[in-house]
């Protein structure tokens, strides 16, 4: 809409109300962090201080020497690392090969995986579970990672991308200069794909590092448990308080936070690109 | 990597159908085939064969426990339909699901246009401060909100307190419970929906507007009759993703119904929190898989709504 460029009240209180909002967003994260800051007594104040009196990092030393937190972390790392790399690769070569080669069924596959995309996980989680424990995975690292390995929506994703941004010229091109369909693939295509890579990976990491209810029905060892779930075992263990709490939840969301907050347009223009969520 | 017997009959399926293929072409499609196997192979394990094997464990009487499967028909479905439990789950999921969509849009809806046409300078604060949430797992961000929704010492029940309003149970009222779970899964969705619309309506040309100031249309009317018509597609895909995202709540209904000191919450019961319970405390397989059919139901419903709608010549 065009705007007469001259003060305007109203368009000041709306952008007033506006961040207010937005600080309403981030207090449920400034309050965890704050919580976790302050000694056990100050949790009792009535009515609570938005910030502690005296400032203490006790509470972290709590949460980790209290539950596994390292092991935790290293778990949803390994968990998030090998799940983008495999969705990486399934969806590139997957996306590459469903854009560029046409052969029997090529449509109906494509359509068939476009419609998985949608359908939520936890509509087919229990097949899932009866075919991870007929292989014998139940309460493993491989068991929790198997349905992580692909992405319908990474397939689609990688498809439309390479329809976009990889001519058939530049194929033919380096056909004909000897290049092997691997070699294609391998060296020419994921340069041409870089951006839609980046948006896939920041996506793929962040759906392994914030999953829930499948580390939830395949393991019961604490010492395989990836940092959310630990951090839910963490709360129904009686004898933690708000602040030793809190420091662990601020050690389970600092990473995807961080990476936000350092990333943060990268990944804003990755959901924009994807329709990611 | 493949199995070298999986490569020779692939080619030699690709021999037989394609005889008069030059040798080039022929590496291609082997070189397509052979990729593509493994991925196939891995999006049929993991995807459809779990999705057709729902649908059929609902026709089962089926146990995590015992060897015993026996086929009951419809007996699951039927049975389910007059399962408090169920119903209950069905009911407060669809209130949470309606709530958490239309809260979540509407908000979304606002703050995009304030960014996309008069944001100025703050318009990237707006758009870190809302998306923040969206990037924070839901455990820890749950944990949070239990804490400011505390009876005694929260935040929220401080800030009422101001204007002499009394107490509010958030976490153990069974109706502020539900209204606590959409809090939560609208502040966890807003900002999503707010990045989907903005590129929405960024992608308006300003072309547009500037021939209706032209013509003297107010921003009311360039909003009503330009903006709004031009964003009921992108409005109808967040909402369809919305609302199946919200269908399927869990984590905020379970991390908020657990308590540090041995106060547990109200449990909301959601759907998938029921089918969790069917199908891993009580080990009722076949049963809980009946009742993940309903929700896939529900999805099938949203999505078919959805290209209807698209597909509706503009009028």
């Amino acid at each position: 809409m065009i705007h007469r460029r001259r003060f305007n009240p109203i368009r000041l209180a709306i952008q007033v109300v506006l961040v207010a909002l937005g600080l309403v967003m981030v207090f449920p994260l400034f309050w965890l962090i704050s919580t976790s800051l302050r000694p056990a007594p100050e949790l009792l104040e009535s009515p609570p201080q938005l910030l502690p009196q005296h400032w203490t990092l006790d509470n972290y030393a709590s949460a980790f020497a209290a539950a596994p937190f390292g092991t935790w972390l290293l778990n949803s790392l390994i968990f998030a690392t090998i799940s983008t790399l495999f969705i990486l690769l399934t969806s590139l070569v997957g996306g590459y090969i469903l854009a560029k080669f046409k052969f029997p069924g090529n449509n109906f596959l494509f359509i068939l995986i476009l419609a998985t995309a949608i359908v939520p996980f936890e509509i087919y989680m229990l097949p899932v579970f009866l075919e991870v424990q007929a292989l014998s995975l139940i309460n493993t690292l491989p068991g929790l990672i198997l349905p992580y390995v692909i992405l319908s929506y990474g397939i689609f994703f990688m498809r439309q991308n390479v329809i976009a941004s990889v001519p058939d010229e530049l194929l033919d091109a380096a056909r004909i200069d000897g290049l092997s369909e691997t070699g294609i693939m391998i060296r020419l295509v994921t340069r041409l794909l870089a951006p839609a890579i980046s948006a896939l990976a920041i996506f793929a990491y962040l759906q392994s590092w914030t999953a829930f209810i499948w580390p939830l029905l395949v393991l019961n060892d604490p010492n395989l448990f990836p940092v959310q779930l630990g951090l839910a075992s963490f709360n129904s263990s009686v004898s933690v308080n708000y602040a030793v709490l809190s420091a662990g939840a601020v050690v389970a969301m600092a990473p995807t936070v961080v990476a936000f907050l350092v990333l943060r347009r990268r990944i804003i223009e990755g959901v924009t690109l994807t329709g990611f969520r | 990597m493949m199995a070298s017997g999986t490569i020779g009959r692939g080619l030699h399926r690709v021999r037989s159908a394609l005889p008069s293929v030059p040798p080039q072409r022929r590496r291609t499609y082997l070189f397509a085939y052979g990729f593509l196997a493994p991925i196939v192979a891995l999006f049929a394990f993991l995807r459809i064969f779990p999705i057709i094997y729902t649908v059929i464990l609902g026709f089962f009487n089926w146990s995590l426990v015992s060897p015993d499967h026996t086929f009951v028909g419809l007996d699951n479905f039927i049975n389910l339909l007059s399962d408090p439990n169920f119903q209950t789950a069905f009911l407060n999921t669809t209130i949470i699901a309606l709530g958490t969509t239309v809260i979540s849009i509407a908000l979304a809806f606002f703050v995009a246009a304030v960014v996309a046409y008069g944001g100025g300078k703050i318009g990237g604060l707006i758009e870190i401060l809302f998306f923040l949430p969206v990037v924070t797992p839901l455990v820890p961000a749950t944990l949070g909100w239990r804490s400011i929704l505390d009876y005694q010492h929260g935040v929220l029940n401080a800030i009422f307190g101001i204007f002499g309003i009394p107490n509010q149970a958030w976490t153990t009222d069974p109706t502020l419970a539900i209204v606590s779970v959409i809090m939560i899964s609208v502040w966890a969705q807003v900002g999503y929906n707010m990045i989907i619309l903005l590129v929405g309506m960024r992608s308006i040309p300003r072309l547009y507007y500037e021939a209706a100031a032209v013509d003297g249309a107010s921003t009311w009317r360039q909003f009503r009759h330009i903006t709004f018509p031009l964003m009921v597609p992108i409005l109808l895909f967040v909402t369809v993703i919305t609302t199946i995202q919200a269908y399927n709540v869990f984590t905020q209904v379970f991390v908020l119904a657990s308590d540090v000191q041995g106060a547990p919450g109200y449990l909301v019961p959601v759907l998938v929190y029921d089918i969790f319970q069917n199908g891993f405390r009580y080990f009722n397989f076949g049963y809980a898989a009946a009742e993940a059919v309903y929700l896939f139901l529900v999805v099938i419903v949203l999505m078919l709504l959805q290209f209807r709608l698209f597909n509706r010549p503009t009028d």
